[in-house]
Order: structure tokens, then C-alpha cells, then sequence
């Protein structure tokens, strides 16, 4: 995947492009908005990274110039201000997600790992397939191996989630942002609680593991093990 | 000098001369005013009084002629009095009379002389003094001069004196202005010294310093008693940020320690792959809560510095209690918590959800940390209660609640009561749950549960809810 950092700390601009090109990725980096519009415009990326305050060019308004001129690529603003309201406007203009800094890159990277999938055609398709797993979005129904798995309406939106992203890290919070919609940090083990449970639901009974823990990080359903 | 010009330019100081000023414009003006009118008064009496004596003077000359006015004028201009008199041929020369010489002109005017007119009279040859007057001359068809007048002296004593005594009282009431002024002038600027050498010792450093205050209770008084509650307020404000700063080294230096311990004893001791990435996952968890405690502080000191009211939705708060019990139900079950959902009234609020929600749960979670592990089962509840315009968001918990004494400081920042900081938690809490009650123009309540604790989370029913 090629990322567009747009952001004028240089110390993180650079820890950012290590820390990418170690997780397989590619990153390039601009110092002020300007420079980082030209860059985006051109349109070779698979994801910006945009920090709100940015010299010449504040990064709310590249991403709503991006936008205007049609470019979609999917853009996760970045916020030393954090909270709720700057959350919304950063959406109305046209982000993808919102990060608030100070940030754990385990968060960075699963975010933007899935948003630039967002962009793939999965999110058309009613049937999800994990393996032996299948979790049909129209009927509200999950079958593992032909037999039929009784969830409750938030487990299935927990695992129609996890399987949309099926293959990805998926950190704590993102699940507590997508599954209920609420974007504060859980606090303790909670999230945790309500994976485990799915996870017994779908795997009890079933030699191979599907929903895997990624220490440090978060969860990803996958067929065959992971490689952590 | 530099001392006066500075008093120069106080503003009391300044006034008061003002004042003065226009005080003696006006006194000056009155008193002219006055003594023209008296002085008038005067001349009209004095212009009466030769009119009468032209009169007797003309009798005598219907009486016997002129030489009856002659001898008329002789006798009456003998007697002592402020009367002039005087009678001259068609020639010019003096017949009788009691004026030894007159200014020049007079004589030649028919009628009433207005203007003062200096005159000499007979045997005052050694009073250098001219004296003025006023007079009527009449011509009679003969061509004889007849003048009749009268001394001035009275009227013009009268504008003397009053303007003498205008002049003292001017000039004592100038001194006694300017001794006042500078005195009170002086003992302003004395206090104005004090006041800046104090404050200038206090930003010195010296916070616990305070500005004088003579207790006289004027408005020197009063301005330092005020500011000395400001910089009372400065102090404990900034008791605050030490005791703040000082928590938070307390909680990141912990984190941070625990992660350098981590990192060495791996590196010394760790032989396998699974032991380093042990060691790297618990410096990963230090790490998150210390991130944790980042945006606690953020977020409190962004509520507390006012927050957008266009993230506030109409929402009953049930939604919001029933979403945070949903989410910590299983938690609670697997840590054996009886945890209930009791009433829930639907009357919608106009609340932040995200924040609301995070305040909720993060009361939910206290209890769960603090009540468990006691030896009784424990039980926790949530309920949406709605009584005098208020809907209320209660959680209770059968714990070891909060004693009486310490209900205050567990809203405080960075106040964590079990004094070890063994649980994990930043201590922000209870302040931001305070902190965003606040902004909902709510209160947050901790009462005792008997045994346990019942937090309270008060908010306003809005109008279009009543």
C-alpha cells in the first residue's frame, strides 16, 4: 500500500515511514499542505494521512480541496485537539476517519489498513465467507460449516464488522466505534469480554480457530492461523 | 519636581485643579455681577439726589435771579456733604461755587455727565487725591453754566472693598486648595508606592506576599483587599497545577519506570523468543495507559475550556444507560457482579451522547474495580430516573463507597483515594464524569449507598421536553 503523510513534525513525519515500510507498506511525506495537495492530487495513493494543523495549508481544508476535485482517496485526519466535535467537523470535510494524537501505531496502522479496503468492492456483497464461516447480512443469519450459530443483534453486527475486514487488524476501539457507536476509549476489558464470547459461539465445536488475538493490538478473523 | 509633575498627572489631582478653576470663574463673575448692581443702585440714587438739588437750586433762581442762585449755590456749596457745585459766566469763568477745578469738557456738556469725572474742591489743596463724581450741567438762555453733582466716593469704596476681600478670599481658598491637594495627593501616591513595591516583591516570586491594607477601608483598601482575593486565587490556582503536575509525574513515571524495567530485565534475563515478546506486550500496555492518561487530560481541560453545544442531541438518556449496560454486562457476569438494569424513563434530553456514554461507563467501571473483590457478592445497578424537572442516571454499587469527609476531593483531578494507586486509572474519572456534568448544566452527586456508593448524574429537562 502507498500512504501520503502529510505532517510538519519531521521526527514523527519520519518515525511514521519507518514504522509503515516495517509493516510492508510505503509512505511518503509532506512537510506542509500545500506541498501535500500536489502530492495527493495526483492521485497514486492509497491512503492520506493528514494532520489537522499544518503550515500554508490547514488539513481539513486539503482534504475538502481533494474531495471537490473528485479524488476519493481514503484520508485519516490526524488531531492534537481530540474529541468529539473536531471528530465531526473533520468528517463533514470529507475524512475518512479521525485519530487523535497521541496515538499507538498499532491503531494507525489497522485504521488505515481498513480504509484503504474500504474502497474494495466488499461492502456491496450480502454474503460474508470466512473460511467455513458464512454470515448472510440480508437474513441476519451465521452458519458455520452448514450449522446454523444463534447470535444476539450485537454479536452479529460485532462479527459482520470482523468479517467485513476479514484478514485485518481491528483494534479495540474501532470495534467500540463501528459495533456501538461510541468513540471514547474503553477503559478496561469490555470489548475484550464481548469477542470472547463470539468467539466461543463460533468456534466451540470447531477444531480451527477463526478469531485470533493480535497481542498488543487487536483482533482479526482469519482462516488458517495468523502469523504472530 | 518629579514628584509634582507625577502628581500632575493623577487624575485627582488634576480635577481638583479643574475645579478650582471654574470655582474661580464663577466667584469672580458673581461678585462683578454684585457690585455693578450695587454699584448702579448707587449711581441711580446719586443721579435722584442732584436731580433734587437742581430743583431747590432752580427755586431759589425763580425766587431772586441769578444772584439769588449765586447765593443759593455760595451757601450750600459751604456746607460740608458730597455735593458739587459750580456756576460760570457765558465766558467760561467761575462765579461760585465749591469746585476749584474740573477736568476739562465738563463744563462745555449740556445735560448729565454719565462717565466719573475727576474733580478738585476749594481747601483740599493738600489732598493730592482726585476725586470723581457725577454731574448735570445746565445751560441757562443767558449763557450761564449752572453744574450740580455729586462725589462718587461711597459707590467706588464699595467696589474697593469688595474687590479686596474677592482678592483675599481667592487667594486663601487657592492655598488651602493647593495644601489639600497636595497633601492627599502626596498620601495617594504614597499608597500607589506601596502598592507597586509590593506587587513588584510578589512577582519577584514572593506569591504568598499580599498588598497592604491600611484598614481604613477607603478605595485603596478596598482595590488591594481585592486584589489580594486575586492573587489569593493565583495561589491556589497554582497550588492546583503543582499538585496537578506533580500527579502526573507520579503517573507517567510509574508507566515509564515499569516500561525501562521491563525493557532492561528482557534484555538481561529474556532467552526466547516468547519472553521478549512478553516483556515488548506489557511495555505495549504501559505505554497505552500512559496514552490513556494523555487523553484524559485533553479532554477535561478541553470540557472545562467550553465545548461546541451542536454536539448535543434530543436523546432519551435510557438509550445511553441501556448501551453502556449492554456493553459492560458480560464483563460483569464473568467477574460473578450481580449487575441489574432497573427503571429506565424514556424522557429525552438534550445530552452528548459520546460523552454522556463515556461517563457512564467509566462510573460503571469504578464500580466494577472498586466494588469487586470484596468478600460479599456485589451488585451493581443502573436505573434512568425522572423527578422535578430532572432526569436522573443513577449507578449503585454495595462496595466500600466513599467516606463523608472525602465525597469533595474524589472529584478533584488526579485524586485517587485508595492512596497506594494500586487499581489501574488515571484518577481523571470522577473529574471528567464532574467535568461533563458541568457542561450539560447537570450535577454529579456521590452518595452513600449504605454500604456502597450511588452516583448521581442529574440532567436538566430542557423546555421542549417539560
Amino acid at each position: 500500500m502507498k500512504i501520503l503523510v502529510i505532517e510538519d513534525d519531521r521526527e514523527a513525519a519520519r518515525y511514521l515511514e519507518k514504522a509503515f515500510a516495517e509493516a510492508g507498506h510505503s509512505a511518503d511525506v509532506a512537510g506542509d499542505g500545500e506541498t501535500g495537495y500536489t502530492l495527493a492530487e495526483q492521485g497514486s495513493y492509497d491512503a492520506l494521512i493528514v494532520d489537522r494543523m499544518l503550515p500554508r495549508r490547514d488539513g481539513l481544508s486539503v482534504v475538502a480541496a481533494l474531495r471537490a476535485q473528485g479524488i476519493d482517496t481514503p484520508a485519516l485526519i490526524l488531531s492534537a485537539l481530540g474529541q468529539v466535535d473536531d471528530r465531526v467537523t473533520g468528517l463533514r470535510a470529507g475524512g475518512d476517519d479521525y485519530l487523535t494524537k497521541p496515538y499507538a501505531f498499532s491503531e494507525l496502522l489497522a485504521r488505515i489498513e481498513v480504509l484503504q479496503r474500504r474502497a474494495s468492492p466488499k461492502e456491496a456483497e450480502t454474503v460474508y465467507r470466512v473460511g467455513d464461516l458464512e454470515l448472510d447480512r440480508l437474513s441476519h443469519t451465521a452458519k458455520r460449516a452448514g450449522q446454523g450459530i444463534i447470535l444476539q443483534p450485537r454479536e452479529f453486527r460485532l462479527l459482520e464488522y470482523l468479517m467485513r475486514h476479514s484478514g485485518q487488524v481491528v483494534t479495540r476501539t474501532m470495534l467500540l466505534e463501528h459495533v456501538w457507536d461510541y468513540h471514547f476509549d474503553p477503559q478496561t476489558n469490555v470489548i475484550d469480554v464481548h469477542v470472547s464470547r463470539l468467539r466461543g459461539k463460533i468456534e466451540k465445536g470447531f477444531e480451527t480457530p477463526l478469531l485470533h488475538t493480535v497481542r498488543g493490538a487487536g483482533y482479526m478473523l482469519k482462516a488458517g492461523g495468523i502469523d504472530a | 519636581m518629579n514628584r509634582f509633575s507625577a502628581m500632575m498627572k493623577m487624575t485627582a489631582v488634576r480635577l481638583s485643579a479643574l475645579y478650582l478653576l471654574l470655582f474661580t470663574v464663577c466667584a469672580i463673575g458673581l461678585v462683578f455681577y454684585m457690585t455693578s448692581l450695587s454699584v448702579n443702585l448707587l449711581t441711580s440714587q446719586t443721579e435722584a439726589a442732584v436731580n433734587e438739588e437742581i430743583e431747590s437750586v432752580g427755586q431759589s433762581y425763580q425766587r431772586a435771579g441769578i444772584a439769588g442762585l449765586v447765593r443759593s449755590i455760595e451757601r450750600r456749596g459751604r456746607q460740608p456733604g458730597a455735593y458739587l457745585y459750580l456756576v460760570t459766566d457765558p465766558a467760561g469763568r467761575i462765579v461760585a461755587g465749591n469746585v476749584q477745578s474740573i477736568e476739562a469738557g465738563v463744563l462745555q456738556t449740556d445735560g448729565w455727565i454719565e462717565r466719573p469725572i475727576s474733580y478738585e474742591r476749594y481747601g483740599e489743596n493738600n489732598d493730592p487725591e482726585v476725586h470723581r463724581a457725577i454731574a448735570r450741567v445746565i445751560v441757562m438762555p443767558n449763557g450761564i453754566r449752572v453744574m450740580v453733582g455729586r462725589d462718587l466716593g461711597e459707590p467706588e469704596k464699595i467696589r474697593l472693598v469688595v474687590r479686596r476681600s474677592l482678592g483675599a478670599a481667592l487667594g486663601i481658598m487657592g492655598i488651602g486648595a493647593f495644601l489639600i491637594w497636595f497633601f492627599v495627593g502626596r498620601r495617594a501616591l504614597h499608597r500607589i508606592d506601596e502598592v507597586s513595591v509590593a506587587s513588584q516583591r510578589i512577582m519577584g516570586g514572593d506569591l504568598a506576599g499580599r498588598l497592604p491594607v491600611s484598614g481604613s477601608g477607603d478605595e485603596f483598601d478596598r482595590l488591594a483587599a481585592n486584589l489580594n482575593g486575586m492573587l489569593a486565587r493565583i495561589q491556589e490556582l497554582n497550588e492546583g497545577v503543582r499538585h496537578v503536575s506533580d500527579n502526573i509525574a507520579h503517573d507517567l513515571k510509574t508507566p515509564l519506570t515499569r516500561m525501562h524495567n521491563r525493557a532492561e530485565s528482557a534484555l538481561a534475563n529474556a532467552k526466547t523468543t516468547k519472553a521478549y515478546r512478553a516483556a515488548l506486550d506489557g511495555m505495549i500496555g504501559d505505554s497505552d495507559q500512559l496514552i490513556r492518561t494523555f487523553n484524559a487530560i485533553l479532554m477535561i481541560s478541553r470540557l472545562e475550556s467550553g465545548y461546541s453545544s451542536e454536539t448535543m442531541e434530543l436523546l432519551p438518556l435510557s438509550t445511553v444507560v441501556q448501551d453502556v449496560f449492554e456493553l459492560y454486562e458480560p464483563t460483569a457476569e464473568d467477574a460473578g457482579i450481580t449487575f441489574t438494569l432497573g427503571s429506565v424513563d424514556a424522557t429525552p434530553v438534550r445530552i452528548n451522547r459520546e460523552l454522556v456514554g463515556q461517563t457512564i461507563s467509566n462510573l460503571v467501571d469504578n464500580a466494577i474495580k472498586y466494588a469487586g473483590g470484596a468478600e460479599k457478592p456485589v451488585e451493581i445497578s443502573l436505573a434512568v430516573e425522572k423527578q422535578d424537572h430532572m432526569i436522573r442516571a443513577i449507578v449503585t454499587d454495595n462496595g466500600p463507597g466513599i467516606p463523608p469527609d472525602q465525597v469533595d476531593r474524589a472529584t478533584e483531578r488526579f485524586v485517587r483515594l485508595e492512596e497506594s494507586r494500586s487499581q489501574p486509572g488515571s484518577g481523571l474519572g470522577l473529574s471528567l464524569a464532574k467535568a461533563v456534568m458541568k457542561l450539560h448544566g447537570g450535577t454529579l452527586e456521590l452518595q452513600d449507598n449504605a454500604p456502597g456508593l450511588r452516583a448521581v448524574l442529574a440532567f436538566p429537562v430542557g423546555e421542549e421536553t417539560k
